[in-house]
């Protein structure tokens, strides 16, 4: 596992108090993580502030799984 | 009871008679306040006279610029906002038929879209630290209407549905959101009425005097107290019996 799917994975873990196991690359957040609309911009922020990076909100609505969020941050941290 | 020490507050329109009141009250419970309002001088003085724990950060609210930085140097001054009172308003009072878009605008602007845009800004601190206390001082003619008021009216009733919306949103991040309403209140603007005007607003109020300041502040007080935690979305009615709500 990369470390930006580690840190994913942790922030994701942590703030909706879910079981690692699962956390993988497709779990929904709402659908499979119980997370409602507010927590996940509440996990945008937590990314944007664990990445030093910004997520615009168009970008923000197209990260509904892990997988996505992990992707996004990979792409925006080596660019 | 009612103890503010450790907590941060910013509160709008603190160079007038009400937000001065509010901010006083605030600081009196231990709360750090951060003044804002746009006769710094007043500020200034405000904030000297409260001794320690009080910032003045002159800001005009109609600039949105202004008010998108208000937020971060409350936040730089005092490391947090834990309690937001929108307070500021502006009146334009007309008639509607001859109310010009400007009169409009601009109280819609003040009172209403800075709010939002305050409000926007302290939630992410709010929710992060899971705490969070907004104030949105309202009025009775929010709710009643007043001629001669369409636009204040609107900007009122606008944040007390705003409010509510936003209460429901951040309920279960311990982050309340509620109004106060005051009636007549004794400010520099009733201090000018002559007799007869008094007389006649007096006779809608059942208590039969106008309101002070501090009894508004006292209200806001209590809702930014960890006492009301379970308070949110909600008006509360400071005007002597004037509307029964």
């Amino acid at each position: 596992m990369s470390d930006v799917a580690e840190r994913v994975k942790k922030i994701v873990i942590e703030h909706l108090g879910v079981d690692a196991d699962k956390v993988v690359d497709n779990a929904n957040f709402i659908e499979d993580l119980g997370a409602d609309s507010l927590d996940t911009v509440e996990l945008v922020m937590a990314f944007e502030e664990e990445f030093s990076v910004e997520i615009p909100d168009d970008a923000a609505e197209t990260i509904v799984t892990v997988g996505d969020a992990v992707k996004f941050l990979e792409k925006a941290t080596t660019a | 009871m009612f103890d503010l020490s450790g907590k941060t507050a910013l509160v709008t329109g603190a160079s007038g008679g009400l937000g001065q009141a509010i901010a006083r009250a605030l600081h009196a419970r231990g709360a750090v306040v951060a003044l804002s309002g746009t006769r710094r001088e007043a500020l200034e003085d405000l904030a000297r006279d409260l001794g320690g724990g009080a910032h003045a950060l002159p800001c005009d609210l109609s600039d949105k610029a202004a008010v998108e930085a208000l937020v971060p140097a409350a936040e730089a001054a005092m490391g947090s906002v834990d309690i937001l009172v929108n307070n500021a308003g502006v009146t334009k009072d007309n008639l509607f038929m001859r109310m010009k878009d400007e009169e409009w605008d601009t109280v819609l602007n003040v009172n209403l879209t800075a709010a939002f845009r305050l409000s926007r800004a302290c939630l992410k601190g709010m929710l992060k630290r899971r705490y969070g206390r907004i104030v949105g001082i309202t009025s009775v003619v929010g709710v009643t209407g007043n001629p001669g008021q369409g636009n204040y009216a609107a900007s009122k009733a606008g944040m007390i549905g705003m409010s509510k919306s936003l209460a429901a949103e951040v309920a279960s991040r311990n982050v309340t959101v509620n109004c106060v309403a005051p009636g007549f209140i004794e400010s520099p603007m009733t201090d000018v009425l002559n007799e007869k005007q008094k007389a006649a607003i007096l006779s809608a109020v059942p208590m039969g005097r106008l309101g002070t300041g501090a009894e508004v502040a006292a209200a806001v007080v209590y809702l930014a107290s960890a006492e009301a935690a379970y308070v949110t979305g909600q008006t509360l009615h400071v005007n002597g019996g004037m509307a029964m709500i």
